[in-house]
């Protein structure tokens, strides 16, 4: 237990002793994207009635910025450790291969949900948000951080180098959150574009975060659920194989 | 007593290379054991199978009787790993560092036994400055420090003074002897042989993934090695029917090679016999580099030998 607990808390403050970059540089991104789009759009865009378009914004760019955070962290962590070599001060002590998992999974998590609370606290003053059930908008947050977690330290593992990281990032979740709905709902799109966006489980996990606050979503919330639940499992039983096999950290 | 490593027939293929092609070998607790071997011998895979870091094709390892595999959270705690690469986790201070390493260990509070390491070590003036910001001996210094956290009774220094000054080097050396004569086994690679001679008591050599020699140092030394006589003698020629030969001639000054001490009289009686009076006189002892350097052209020292002893017999 104190080998995770230890493996956890370095993982914290790893993230913490550069927050300028790891949650303030996000905070700023995410406020602009707010500025920005509501400037343009408030007013000319309306999805539910009665929910003007930037409080429609903000829940969606709150969950991005959960996500992309919590992928950045177990991501950038582990291929770092990888490239300069350091990750053998974590292979060489008893530490198994879901100490291991569960510190940089949990680290994740608290840095995706850092990230959220700072955007929704920056914002507050702008944006009156309502919550409508905060106890969905909770566990999406939770899920998806999860999720983003997990798949961040498959791609930490599996990328030798920054760029193939940084291609993981730019062609897989970038793509991914910008086409989930984060700036609109899917019931604007297109037939075939709204069947595609089914397809997304990022789109499940920031329509049933928005759920959350406006009790209204484009799909119903236990069903996003599954569907977010389903992707957790399976990028947890994916992740932890690859660990138990010590694939490209025990050679 | 019981062995501090038993190494079994381990075997490690990457690709169409053989790293190691079945090593077998034990080390006794307590031993200061040297395992050398040229570049690409398989000395840092050994290592890394050791340390849980490479897994194995084929063969087993224990540390102080824990399968490294089956039992390998005692296997780790039994074993402290010094590694060749300079690594350096850049976030943190020399403290965090050794405190994070203890932690990994499962050691909660450990501060009295990180204060006598970094002491010991000459870092303690270093304890709050970034790993960054190290001299790379300071990092090294570190490397070995964060090896010893867990007070493992199995110490591995893979080719720790690469790079390192005498100073440094001097200072380690000396460390590392104390924590050996204290009871810690320790395993040792490195290419200056010299080292290796002064303070390793067993000796394994590795070519090609294959042991190709193992025994205590001194009995290496008197296999392999000869003696190397250098002699000036009251004339400029080495007396003829003497039967005495050398291998090289310089301004008067002739080299000769010895097998052994034994035959260091029958040939002073032989110059003695032909009347030649010796000026100077210079006998160089054995050394593990002729050792090494013959047994890697020889392949196979553990054969030969074997056959050497059986065609006499």
């Amino acid at each position: 237990m104190t080998g995770f607990l230890t493996l956890l808390h370095k993982e914290l403050v790893r993230f913490w002793k550069v927050a300028f970059q790891t949650v303030a540089a996000p905070v700023l991104t995410a406020l602009l994207y707010l500025v920005v789009f509501a400037h343009t759009l408030e007013g000319r865009v309306s999805v539910y009635p009665d929910v003007g378009y930037t409080a429609f914004l903000l829940p969606g760019l709150v969950m991005m910025s959960v996500l992309q955070n919590a992928f950045a962290n177990s991501s950038s962590s582990l291929i770092q450790s990888k490239i300069t070599g350091n990750v053998v001060f974590l292979l060489l002590p008893p530490i198994s291969y879901l100490e291991f998992f569960a510190a940089y999974l949990l680290a994740s998590m608290v840095r995706g949900l850092v990230v959220g609370v700072a955007v929704l606290a920056v914002t507050a003053p702008l944006v009156a948000l309502p919550l409508a059930a905060p106890l969905w908008a909770l566990a999406f947050a939770l899920l998806g951080s999860a999720i983003l977690g997990a798949l961040g330290v498959i791609a930490g593992i599996w990328a030798d180098k920054f760029d193939q990281l940084a291609g993981f990032q730019n062609f897989v979740i970038m793509p991914l959150t910008f086409l989930s709905g984060v700036f609109y709902s899917i019931h604007s799109l297109p037939g075939f574009w709204q069947e595609l966006s089914h397809l997304n489980p990022f789109f499940y996990m920031i329509d049933g975060f928005r759920y959350g606050f406006f009790g209204k979503s484009d799909f119903a919330p236990q069903a996003s659920l599954a569907v977010v639940s389903a992707s957790l499992a399976v990028l947890w039983v994916a992740a932890l194989r690859l660990l138990r096999s010590g694939y490209k950290l025990r050679g | 007593m019981t062995a501090a490593l038993e190494i079994r027939n381990v075997a490690k293929r990457y690709g169409a290379l053989q790293a190691l092609a079945g090593v077998s070998l034990e080390v006794a607790e307590g031993e200061f054991f040297g395992l050398l071997g040229p570049n690409g011998a398989g000395k840092t895979t050994l290592i890394s199978v050791i340390a849980g870091l490479v897994r194995a094709d084929a063969g087993s390892v224990r540390v102080m009787a824990a399968d490294v595999v089956l039992d390998y959270r005692r296997a780790r705690r039994m074993l402290g790993v010094v590694p060749q690469e300079l690594v350096f986790d850049p976030f943190f201070s020399v403290r965090e560092t050794l405190r994070f390493q203890s932690g990994y260990y499962g050691l909660r509070r450990n501060d009295d036994w990180i204060d006598e390491v970094m002491q010991q070590l000459e870092l303690t003036d270093k304890a709050d400055t970034n790993m960054r910001a190290l001299s790379g001996g300071m990092k090294r210094r570190v490397l070995v420090a964060q090896a010893l956290v867990h007070k493992p009774p199995v110490i591995v220094l893979d080719e720790p003074t690469a790079g390192v000054d005498v100073g440094l080097r001097q200072g380690l050396w000396r460390f590392i002897r104390r924590l050996n004569a204290d009871g810690h086994t320790i395993v040792l690679t490195t290419h200056y042989l010299e080292e290796a001679e002064q303070l390793c008591s067993r000796i394994a050599m590795l070519k090609a993934g294959r042991v190709v020699a193992l025994d205590s140092t001194r009995n290496l030394l008197e296999k392999f090695s000869g003696l190397e006589l250098q002699i000036r003698l009251d004339r400029d020629a080495l007396p003829e029917g003497s039967g005495v030969t050398a291998v090289a001639a310089e301004g008067g000054r002739f080299t000769v090679r010895l097998r052994d001490y034994a035959e260091l009289e029958a040939l002073l009686h032989r110059l003695r016999e032909a009347g030649a009076a010796i000026r100077e006189f210079e006998l160089a002892p054995p050394d593990l580099e002729e050792v090494f350097l013959r047994v890697m052209a020889s392949g196979d020292a553990t054969a030969p030998s074997r056959s050497g002893r059986a065609r006499g017999a």
